[in-house]
């Protein structure tokens, strides 16, 4: 049984999650998926690599979390989301998303709403290796009791 | 008493560790673990204003209490995705 949750060190597999959010879906009218893959460039640095790390207990937790948050704006909308860890090269999948409603619109937007919240709360970082040296990347800090980052994502969702 | 604390990402860099043991002055927060690693990690202290913090692997705010054996994160901002 695959969890619709997952934070892993293995190859993510779009197929595995869709049939597993999809599972008794006669209700549903679409899913809708997302794939963020490793660029081969960030912020003008040719990247060789990235590596991932997460605070995994956490990581999960929080997921479940921005799950929540999707179904009490799209009730209808069945969510499930892995993230991937450790090393990745260029072109791999490090983040899967599936979201499965009865109408395209929640299914759309709940899925892009994981996506800029996972960038908001999960605990997970990019350690990117470049041509000449690496760094950590650092986005937002972290705070799920932010209303008014929940709010930009809502937005940017429905947008 | 003693709480474990867990540093990730360029935290983890800075201390040279992901996980330090330490003993903390009983009754302690949240804050009272951090002034014990900046003490004794200065380096650290940049990350003051814009880390978030756990406890137990739940985010928790810096006036939080902390009890002995508790596991206390620091946590730089996120990058995932």
């Amino acid at each position: 049984m695959v969890p619709l949750v997952a934070v892993t060190a293995a190859p993510l597999d779009l197929s595995t999650l869709i049939a597993a959010v999809a599972q008794s879906a006669s209700a549903d009218g679409a899913i809708t998926s997302f794939v963020g893959l490793v660029r081969d460039h960030n912020q003008g640095r040719r990247v060789s690599f990235l590596e991932y790390e997460a605070y995994d207990s956490l990581a999960v937790r929080a997921l479940n979390l921005i799950i929540e948050e999707a179904r009490e704006t799209w009730p209808g909308a069945r969510l499930g989301v892995h993230h991937r860890t450790g090393r990745l090269e260029i072109g791999e999948a490090s983040i899967i998303i599936v979201a499965a409603s009865p109408h395209r619109a929640a299914a759309f937007a709940s899925c892009r709403y994981v996506i800029e919240r996972v960038k908001q709360i999960v605990p997970i970082w990019k350690h990117e290796h470049f041509d000449g040296g690496d760094v950590w990347l650092e986005g937002a800090t972290a705070d799920p009791a932010d209303e008014a980052a929940r709010a930009q994502a809502r937005r940017i969702a429905c947008a | 008493m003693r709480v474990t604390v867990r540093l990730f990402a360029r935290l983890r860099d800075l201390a040279g560790s992901g996980e330090l043991v330490r003993e903390v002055p009983d009754p302690a927060t949240v804050r009272t673990v951090w002034q014990v690693l900046v003490t004794e990690l200065p380096a650290l202290q940049e990350y003051e204003r814009t880390m978030s913090v756990a406890v137990n692997a739940d985010y928790a705010r810096m006036s939080a209490p902390v009890a002995d054996g508790d596991e206390v994160a620091f946590l730089p901002p996120v990058s995932g995705g």
